[in-house]
Order: C-alpha cells, then sequence, then structure tokens
C-alpha cells in the first residue's frame, strides 16, 4: 500500500502539487482495509480525490505515458473486443462514407492480414491516404456485425512512416451449409478492358463491350451461427461443379440462356455441407480450396450423445 | 443497403418447430423481418432443413400450389409452395417420393379457428440431396439444438423469451435429440 502511495505522490509532484503521503496513505487505508475495496479501486478513487481537490483534469493525470503506450500487435492477432493496442500498417483501402460523424473509414493490413478501421470526426487526426503506411497509436478493438475492427480514439495518434509494409492475407476456414448462390454466379461476361463483370452487356465505366465468358460462383455459406459469402473463381468453380467454361458456354449456346449454367450449379452444390478455405477480403472470403464434408462425424454423434445422456 | 444483413438459416427439429407458436417483429417497421421463436429459443427467420419428401400433392385450385410432407427422425415439416415460390414449386412438381430433400425457407405460421397455431415452411429452394447430406443435416441440427438447450437457462434474450413463453422441459427436448442421434447409430 505504501508503493501505491508513493507512486501517487510521485505523480502528482510531476503535476506540481506536494500531496502529504499521510493523507494519501489514510484514504488508501480506510477503503482498502475498512471498507474493503480492492486496491486498484481504492487507488482509483484516492486519485480522483485529490484530482478534484487541486483541480486537476483527469486527461492530464493519465497521460498515455501513465500506462504506456499499448504494444504494436499484428492485425490478425486482434481477436478480443476491447483491447488497447498499436497497429502499424499499410492502408490498403478506403471506403466510401456517408456518416457524418465518422471521418475515415477503410482498411489497414500489415504481413499478417487486414481489419477494418474507424477515424471519427469527433477527433482530430490528419487524414490518411490509400498506399501509405502508418502507426496507429492506442486504438481500441470492437466487435461490431460479428467482425472485429479498431477504432481511433482521442487517445491514439496516427504517425506515417516511411516503411514499405507487404500486406499479407490470412487464410481463414468456413464450414457449412451451402444455402444460397446469389446472382451474377455461373457464366457471365467480364469487360475486356477492366475485368468487370458485365450487366446486360455493359460494363459501368466502360459501356457496351463485346465481353469475355467467365465462370464463378457467388455463395452463401451458412454453419447456423452465422453467414459467410464466398466467391469461387473460374477453377475453383470448374472443380467442384465438373462443369468447364467450354461446357458451360456450349450448354448456353444450346439452351440460348445463359441461366441455364447457374440453374444446374445451384442444383449440384446449394444445400450441401462444404469447408471452404482461403483468405478473407471484406465480406468475402476468396476461394483458395473448397471440400465438400460427406462424412458424418461419428466421434461428435458420440459426444452428443453422452451429452444428452449425462443430465 | 444499410443494417442489411442475410438471416441466418437455423437448424431446427420438426418436432420443435411444431411445438413452435411464437411469432414477433423486432421493431415496429412495417418491413421488420418477422420471427418464429422455438421452445429452445431458436429466432427464426430462415430455416434449413433436410428430411425425406414422403407425400405431394397439389391442393391448388385456381393455380397450382404445392403441399409437401417432409420427414426427419423427430417428426415431419409440412412445406408449402405456390406461384410466388416458383422454383420450389418446380422443384416439388419434379421431385419423387419418397427422396432426401434440402430445403432453405422461411417460417410461416397459421392460427386456427379454435387458436392453434400451425407452422409450415415457405421453401426458397428445394434440392435433392443424398442421403449422406441427411445424416449430416440430423448431426447438426442435434449439435445446434444441444448448444441451444445448454443456453437456455442463461440470459440471453432469445433464451428468456423462450423460457417465459413456453416454460420448455429440457428433457423432453433433449430426448428428441437423442432420437434423432440414435437414428443415425442405427444405419451405421
Amino acid at each position: 500500500m505504501t508503493e501505491t502511495a508513493i507512486s501517487i505522490k510521485d505523480r502528482f509532484l510531476e503535476l506540481g502539487i506536494e500531496v502529504p503521503i499521510e493523507d494519501i496513505e489514510e484514504r488508501l487505508d480506510k477503503l482498502a482495509n475498512k471498507f474493503k475495496v480492492p486496491m486498484d479501486e481504492a487507488k482509483r478513487s484516492v486519485v480522483n480525490y485529490f484530482l478534484k481537490e487541486h483541480d486537476i483534469a483527469r486527461s492530464d493525470f493519465y497521460t498515455s505515458q501513465d500506462y504506456g503506450e499499448s504494444p504494436v500487435v499484428n492485425v490478425a492477432d486482434i481477436t478480443e473486443d476491447g483491447k488497447w493496442v498499436s497497429v502499424k500498417g499499410k492502408i490498403v483501402q478506403l471506403w466510401d462514407n456517408d456518416h457524418e460523424s465518422i471521418s475515415q473509414v477503410g482498411l489497414i493490413g500489415d504481413e499478417s492480414g487486414t481489419i477494418k478501421f474507424t477515424k471519427w470526426a469527433r477527433d482530430d487526426f490528419p487524414d490518411v491516404e490509400v498506399d501509405k503506411c502508418y502507426l496507429f497509436s492506442n486504438v481500441v478493438s470492437k466487435e461490431w456485425n460479428g467482425k472485429i475492427e479498431v477504432s481511433l480514439n482521442k487517445n491514439s495518434s496516427i504517425e506515417k512512416i516511411d516503411e514499405d509494409i507487404d500486406v499479407g492475407t490470412s487464410t481463414v476456414n468456413f464450414t457449412g451449409a451451402m444455402v444460397d448462390i446469389q446472382s451474377g454466379s455461373g457464366l457471365i461476361k467480364r469487360c475486356p478492358e477492366c475485368n468487370r463483370s458485365l450487366t446486360k452487356g455493359a460494363c459501368t465505366d466502360h459501356g457496351k463491350v463485346e465481353g469475355v465468358y467467365d465462370l464463378r460462383i457467388k455463395a452463401i455459406m451458412d454453419n447456423g451461427v452465422v453467414t459467410q459469402e464466398a466467391l469461387l473463381n473460374r477453377e475453383i468453380t470448374e472443380m467442384v461443379t465438373g462443369i468447364t467454361l467450354d461446357d458451360a458456354i456450349a450448354m448456353a449456346a444450346d439452351a440460348l440462356d445463359q441461366a441455364v449454367v447457374l440453374d444446374l450449379i445451384k442444383n449440384k452444390l446449394v444445400s450441401r455441407y462444404y469447408t471452404v478455405t482461403g483468405p478473407r477480403l471484406d465480406r468475402y472470403i476468396l476461394v483458395d480450396s473448397i471440400e465438400q464434408e460427406s462424412q458424418v462425424d461419428s466421434a461428435l454423434i458420440d459426444s452428443l450423445l453422452a451429452e444428452v445422456e449425462v443430465a | 443497403m444499410a443494417g442489411y444483413f442475410r438471416e441466418v438459416a437455423r437448424r431446427i427439429f420438426a418436432q420443435e418447430f411444431r411445438e413452435s407458436n411464437l411469432t414477433f417483429k423486432d421493431g415496429d417497421d412495417q418491413y421488420a423481418p418477422q420471427y418464429l421463436l422455438t421452445p429452445t429459443g431458436a429466432k427464426v427467420n430462415r430455416m434449413f432443413i433436410v428430411g425425406t419428401l414422403t407425400e405431394k400433392e397439389d391442393i391448388g385450385t385456381d393455380s397450382e400450389y404445392w403441399r409437401g410432407r417432409v420427414s426427419d427422425p423427430t417428426g415431419s415439416f409440412m412445406v408449402y409452395a405456390g406461384q410466388y415460390q416458383p422454383e420450389a414449386a418446380q422443384a416439388l412438381v419434379e421431385c419423387e417420393t419418397p427422396a432426401f430433400v434440402a430445403i432453405v425457407g422461411k417460417p410461416s405460421t397459421y392460427t386456427t379457428g379454435d387458436g392453434n397455431v400451425l407452422t409450415s415452411v415457405r421453401p426458397e429452394s428445394i434440392q435433392v440431396v443424398d442421403g449422406n447430406t441427411r445424416d449430416m443435416w440430423v448431426l447438426d441440427a442435434a449439435k445446434q439444438t444441444m448448444d441451444r438447450l445448454n443456453l437456455l437457462n442463461g440470459d440471453g434474450a432469445d433464451a428468456v423469451k423462450a423460457v417465459e413463453h413456453y416454460n420448455p422441459d429440457v428433457e423432453h427436448y433433449r430426448g428428441m435429440v437423442k432420437q434423432a442421434l440414435e437414428s443415425l447409430k442405427e444405419y451405421q
């Protein structure tokens, strides 16, 4: 307790105020021993009392040096809500935002992956730029819509750094039933200029163009707890459906309708259980590999049976 | 698209679905999604079921309206598909009985004259699947039902609401899960 009292006294001395050690000890002793308040809470309470007494702002007392800078961590390791961390990375994307309380929102990434960040309008930070690297100090992780992001606050700081950070991607797994395949899947045409998919034969940027055929699947996976969107490129689509791009083009030509390909793919895939693996990008998993789950896990049956019978 | 998110497809056994009768909306907005709360506390706006289509019948008068009966180890789901579910209705037409089918759909309820609530499924998609997928689902539904039962006495909003409304007999639903799991063992 004496140590705590001394640390409080020292901190006040730094702010130019002499608080008698006996006063601090007396108050601490009363709270901690007589009223059985935990020492952390007692310390907080005593500090608050003297702050008020001497009319000092709390933010002057609790400067970041008091707690030290939050450790720099890999973004892939930010998995818990409400942690103070620092992130060193490159701005991968900035998103449009139409919310007036948000000044900037986007993705920051380091070697381990990317994470969404939010910079609020209430804080006065310089704007960040895409493809530049920054150190975000003292940001707080929070869970929003089932995903972890980091949020800047008044104790944070942004520092531009002269390093080039390679943004890595973290690979994730998801197992569940494929409950739907979205429109824009199956046999599609892409713009030869920008590779974007065409709607009604037109590209949003380049207008009416002669499209290039491609196969892809935008799948919705669902494990009963959360849903996950997954993107399957041509190679993966051909592998999992057994339909090649040439087959698909021939089928569509026969039927005079591209939609037959999507119907066939839906019949083959929807409602089956799959495990998909790949890097996560925004709300999608870019699927590197997909495996159908068709073997019932008998160990799980047994353990569930045991659990049912215990009670 | 602010605030939009896709509703998760819950896994519920037929028996629990039949014993559900509480529907509600989150909020007063006319477009707020409708939910069915089940006795084990599943908040269902979309469901995924796999079972055996045992019967199908066109019960429509003017236009086609198909009713199917899909059986799982604990009971049967009633499935209704008409002109507003063209893909699902077509799938029902083409499907032979019996067959294993997988259905993604929305729960729907009907209150009879004497106040009973009947539950049925309005399918978004119906696929013919194999027996392995069916077994995978039974295990999946068993696992998720157990998970819900384990949370039933906790302070989650759905659990509290379910306990308040149904005062469910946990043993009854454990028995249902057990029955489903044992049926999986029999055919192995």
